[in-house]
């Protein structure tokens, strides 16, 4: 299997927009070599602007900037991009809902080492409640790509959610993409996985798992978590007796959150939901062994579709 | 140079902006007079003489902006829109009406000539850096002014902005601090001091102006010497009064967003026209 990275992806598809469109501009945090966002400053240095290690300042800029009509992209590690800018979100983009994309890097538990305060177990809690806000958040490279090809597309503010570290590619770069696509990775299944980022692939792996005992798991990929469309997750969970939700996230405000919110009141199935327990990140080795602490693996996807399957059988 | 008509019609604007801020307030519900009256005059310069802007095309690509960083003073901006003609003075009767077109604070989707969301201090320099930089690279002349309050000055980000102005050379933006020395809660020197202003922008990298605030004259030179300026923002350090031009307003956080009863409506509006008449018998 072909792994890529969405940052790489993230850098590469701001220099193809802005060879499209001359308003699309690039704004940083002293993170451009990590976010990636570096390309386009080689490619077009009077259209980047480094705004020093001030995202506050940053992120209302890009607004200013969207108000002469620019497409502004700011970038910077995910916690930074939203918590530590929440208020210039806000006031400044959501409430009059200006034209500005922010991409929130090393998302999740993807940078490893750093630790809790560079951990975002928040992002998407914090992005979804904003009115006007679009989220996003790519299951790979490939879909990283057709992600900000669509974010210039469409007029408003949107937040993508990158991860750090390479990861397997599990999209056709061939299929066009289009903002609130819901899609079925692996279409059959008595019980539905509704998972974003890298919590498809690990679907995928749980879904082998099943097989073996005779437990058909469907795999769905939500990449955009705002707007979630309810009609959309009703038809892809019809036939299914129960559905598991999962992110790499805090259980509380993200995916798990908006599919119950979309659901209430329309469709009554057991569910559980897998994300981060309620509490910080912390540091380790490796991804891998992160996403173990914290219960985000296969296994955890297998076995919590194994108890919905026990208790819904017929 | 400003001539004598053109100060006259400034100096009418800011009383008709003062008198509307009154209106505006009306009885029995908070209004942000003090800061609004403060700012009277120097919005009345920018809209009624310096700035290059279309009531009847409020998104002119070549305009320049206003931005109010400090957003309780809407009422100040609210008025002089309306003496501008892009929307009707008859309007400002219903500033704070539910889903109405004047919202507490600024709006730019709701009322026209509106260039920004404010409200949460701090933020509108930094957009001011924003739009600065956006006109430089279109070419165009448009400058880009921020007002901000004295008070807002502890929001660490309008520090932030002020980095980037001069990181940036951006002389096409022009900030206007009103200080009126006090904040919700009182005076400035006693609450939480950060004094001084002008010797914090001078070093922050940028060429500072310090003049009255409420002399038409004085302000309108000082903005036409922010134009000489070249390679760095410009703040003008306005000294102004809180609730300049309604008496028992005047210098104190009482007003800051303050509740008139129904004597003292009448009170000010009759003190705005006793002004008028001096004026004009003596001016």
């Amino acid at each position: 299997m072909l792994w890529l990275n969405q940052r790489k992806a993230y850098g590469e598809s701001l220099v193809r927009l802005g060879r499209q469109n001359s308003r699309v501009v690039v704004l940083e945090a002293d993170l451009g070599k990590s976010t990636m966002s570096c390309f386009f400053q080689d490619a077009f240095p009077e259209r980047y602007f480094e705004m020093g290690i001030a995202e506050a300042n940053m992120i209302a800029t890009a607004a200013g900037l969207s108000l002469t009509g620019k497409i502004p992209f700011a970038g910077s590690f995910a916690v930074f991009a939203t918590g530590r800018a929440y208020d210039q979100i806000r006031t400044s983009i959501c409430i009059p809902g200006l034209n500005v994309k922010i991409c929130g890097s090393s998302a999740g538990l993807s940078d490893f080492g750093d630790g809790s305060t560079h951990q975002s177990i928040d992002d998407l809690a914090l992005m979804r409640v904003l009115p006007n806000m679009t989220v996003l958040s790519p299951v790979d490279a490939v879909e990283t790509e057709k992600m900000v090809m669509a974010m210039a597309e469409h007029d408003g503010p949107v937040y993508l959610r990158v991860c750090r570290n390479d990861l397997p590619v599990l999209t056709d770069p061939d299929v066009p993409w289009q903002i609130g696509q819901i899609t079925e990775v692996k279409p059959d299944g008595d019980i539905a996985l509704l998972a974003t980022g890298v919590m498809v692939s690990l679907g995928l792996e749980a879904a082998e798992q099943l097989a073996r005992e005779g437990i058909r798991l469907k795999v769905v990929n939500i990449s955009t978590i705002k707007p979630l469309d309810a009609d959309r997750l009703v038809e892809v969970l019809r036939g299914c007796r129960a559905f598991v939700t999962a992110e790499e996230h805090s259980v509380i405000g993200g995916l798990g959150s908006a599919v119950h919110e979309a659901l209430s009141g329309r469709l009554n199935l057991p569910s559980a939901m897998i994300g981060i327990a309620d509490q910080f990140g912390t540091s380790a080795y490796n991804w891998q062994e992160l996403l173990a602490h914290y219960g985000l693996t296969s296994e955890a996807i297998a076995k919590a579709a194994m108890r919905l399957d026990r208790e819904t059988a017929r | 140079m400003l001539d004598s008509n053109q100060q006259a019609r400034i100096e009418d604007l800011a009383w008709k902006i003062r008198y509307h801020i009154i209106e505006m307030t009306g009885v029995g519900k908070a209004g942000h007079i003090g800061g609004s009256c403060s700012a009277a005059d120097i919005v009345a310069a920018l809209y009624g003489w310096k700035m290059k802007h279309d009531p009847q095309n409020p998104h002119w690509p070549e305009r320049d902006r206003f931005v109010m960083s400090k957003g309780h003073a809407a009422l100040a901006q609210y008025a002089a829109l309306a003496a501008c003609g892009y929307f009707p003075e008859a309007e400002l009767r219903h500033v704070k009406k539910l889903n109405g077109m004047l919202q507490g604070h600024p709006d730019l989707r709701r009322t026209p000539g509106i260039e920004a969301n404010s409200g949460s201090l701090g933020q509108g320099l930094s957009i001011g850096v924003g739009m600065a930089l956006g006109l430089r690279l279109d070419h165009l002349e448009s400058k880009v002014f921020v007002m901000l309050g004295d008070g807002e000055l502890a929001e660490g980000q309008v520090w932030e902005a002020a980095m980037a102005a001069a990181n940036f050379k951006l002389d096409n933006l022009v900030g206007l601090l009103d200080c009126n020395r006090i904040q919700a809660t009182g005076e400035i020197a006693q609450r939480f001091n950060t004094y001084p202003f002008t010797e914090k922008w001078q070093a922050f990298g940028w060429q500072v102006i310090e003049i009255d605030g409420h002399d038409v004259a004085a302000v309108c030179a000082a903005l036409e010497q922010a134009d000489q300026v070249s390679g760095r923002p410009t703040m003008i350090v306005a000294h102004t009064v809180k609730g300049k031009g309604i008496p028992f307003a005047e210098n104190t956080a009482a007003y800051h967003n303050g509740i008139l009863t129904e004597d003292l409506y009448r009170q000010a509006l009759v003190d705005l026209e006793q002004k008028r008449r001096d004026e004009t018998c003596c001016g």
